[in-house]
């Protein structure tokens, strides 16, 4: 398809009417987060904005990153935003196998040097290379190769973003985010296991919409979804403030629908859209269904210290503390993030490498 | 084997009676000087049942008005004249969004300067060869 001819002019050819673009623009400014005054904003941006060049790399994954992109809300809405983009080399997704695929990755690189989008899901294995290698080459060289002429990188999936699940204890791959081996491009963190599938997109549609990649936090994460934690926008937080907690997953507090923080909830210290963007296509999040957040989004979110311990308890609230914190409930939320970061960096300083050693003399390049 | 009946409690976020306000207060200020509002229901926490709740208050009106452009759209006015629930479906009729907007007339409904003109043309059309384009 042109790659010059504008988002406005792709929709018009299929026949969406301007009523059409408009909902359009109204459900991309809810996706992203932004009020619905921006609307008039993002119909302007989006009507002119031309289709970028994107590369998918995927390293040691589970594929559920692109599950759930692929879960989406398709076909319309999401699936504009793909007939919006040019998605070149994804090679679970495109029909080009072997050399032709990896011509394809090519000339998209040579002919958007520069300009092209790189989506990074999984993790890089450091410990030895042929751990996981598409068409015999390693993660680490194709990354360090494609990122060259990248506008930008979008590191989608916790493992992507800080390591994930490969780089949890003991890290038998040496496993490592993008940012821990590209440091000259900008790169956007999507965390997750998986990322809400509207948020992948989200980012996406930011970047087509304004041009650039959007505001980040300190950890590298688009403040449009990650701006606020589950526990601030969780419906059960009056419960929490009031402090009437479940204790166990079929007393009486779990039947009523009260707070999960004794049952491990990680909602005070993990920043995620869940809790208002849900899953499912908007049904419902994990806390709806009565079970704690995991923390998936946060970095070593495997490395916690356990999903159902209370995120007090390794530092010996006791429930007394626990309900007596609800009265200040944000500020015990803040307390415990604090001491819980205390706890990964000791949990990180421990970690220890293992059952890779007798490995390493087999590197391929 | 028999179970014992569930006992289905519904926890409350305690924003349905914020959100009530806050229409009001939007419909007091257009009144008062014609400024539009839109509220997207996807920003606010609400509990399981809340959002149902929410709309069985804001019950329904004179108006409903269904727009057909990927996936179908529900433009449904409350039953508080200038309170509209708009819907927005994919083409499999899953919900992508749901907005309370507060105006004389929800924009989407006003026929739009483009899409009358492609209609324009193709009336044209139509009147100088008896056929569409
Ligand atoms: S601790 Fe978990 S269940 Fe309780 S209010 Fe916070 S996020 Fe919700
Ligand atoms: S509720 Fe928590 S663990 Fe579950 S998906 Fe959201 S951030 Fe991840």
């Amino acid at each position: 398809m042109n790659k010059e001819r504008t988002l406005g002019e792709i929709l018009r050819q299929q026949g969406v009417s301007r009523r059409g673009f408009l909902k359009f623009c109204a459900t991309t400014a809810s996706l992203m987060a932004l009020p619905p005054g921006m609307v008039p904003t993002i119909a302007r941006a989006l009507e002119n904005a031309r289709r970028p060049s994107v590369i998918w790399l995927s390293f040691q994954e589970c594929t559920g990153c692109t599950e759930s992109l692929t879960r989406s809300h398709a076909p319309t809405i999401e699936g504009l935003i793909f007939d919006a983009i040019s998605l070149d080399y994804h090679h679970t997704l495109q029909a080009a196998a072997g050399s032709a695929a990896e011509q394809a990755r090519e000339s998209a690189m040579k002919e958007n040097f520069g300009n092209y989008l790189l989506v990074v899901d999984g993790s890089i294995p450091l410990a030895n290379a042929g751990f996981s290698t598409i068409a015999g080459t390693s993660n680490l060289e194709i990354l360090k190769e494609v990122a060259k002429g990248a506008a930008a990188i979008i590191a989608v999936g916790t493992c992507a973003a800080y390591g994930g699940l490969p780089h949890a204890k003991p890290n038998p791959t040496g496993a490592v985010p993008v940012s821990a081996i590209i440091s000259d491009k900008p790169i956007v963190n999507v965390p997750g296991c998986p990322p809400i599938p509207v948020v992948i997109s989200g980012v996406l549609t930011h970047f087509l919409t304004f041009g650039r990649l959007p505001d980040l936090d300190h950890l590298g994460r688009p403040l449009a979804f990650y701006g606020n934690n589950i526990h601030d926008r969780c419906y059960r937080r009056p419960f929490y403030e009031r402090g009437q907690f479940a204790e166990s997953f079929d007393d009486e507090g779990a039947r009523k629908g009260w707070c999960l923080y004794k049952l491990g909830c990680k909602g005070p210290v993990t920043y995620n859209a869940c809790a208002t963007t849900k899953w499912n296509n908007g049904t419902s999040f994990p806390i709806e269904s009565g079970h704690g957040c995991l923390g998936c989004s946060e970095p070593d979110f495997w490395d916690m210290g356990g999903f159902y311990r209370a995120l007090s308890e390794p530092i010996g609230l006791s429930a007394r503390t626990v309900a007596g914190g609800a009265i200040g409930g944000a500020a015990l939320g803040a307390a415990s993030g604090l001491l819980n970061r205390k706890k990964k960096a000791e949990a990180l300083a421990r970690h220890e490498k293992i059952g890779v050693d007798e490995l390493k003399d087999g590197e391929t390049k | 084997m028999s179970f014992p009946p569930l006992e289905i409690t519904r926890p409350e976020s305690g924003n349905l009676k914020l959100i009530l306000h806050e229409i009001s207060h939007a419909l007091s200020e257009l009144m008062a000087t014609g400024n539009e509002r839109s509220i997207d229901l996807r920003g606010i926490p609400l509990a399981p049942g809340e959002e149902k709740k929410l709309l069985e208050s804001l019950g329904e009106g004179e108006i409903r008005a269904e727009l057909d452009a990927l996936g179908k759209s529900r433009i449904q006015e409350s039953r508080y004249s200038g309170v509209w629930i708009v819907t927005h479906c994919n083409s499999n009729g899953e919900i992508m969004g749901r907005f309370i907007e507060i105006t004389r007339s929800p924009a989407l409904l006003a026929a739009q300067t483009e899409d009358m003109a492609a209609g324009l043309d193709a009336l044209r059309q139509l009147i100088a060869t008896g056929t569409e384009s």
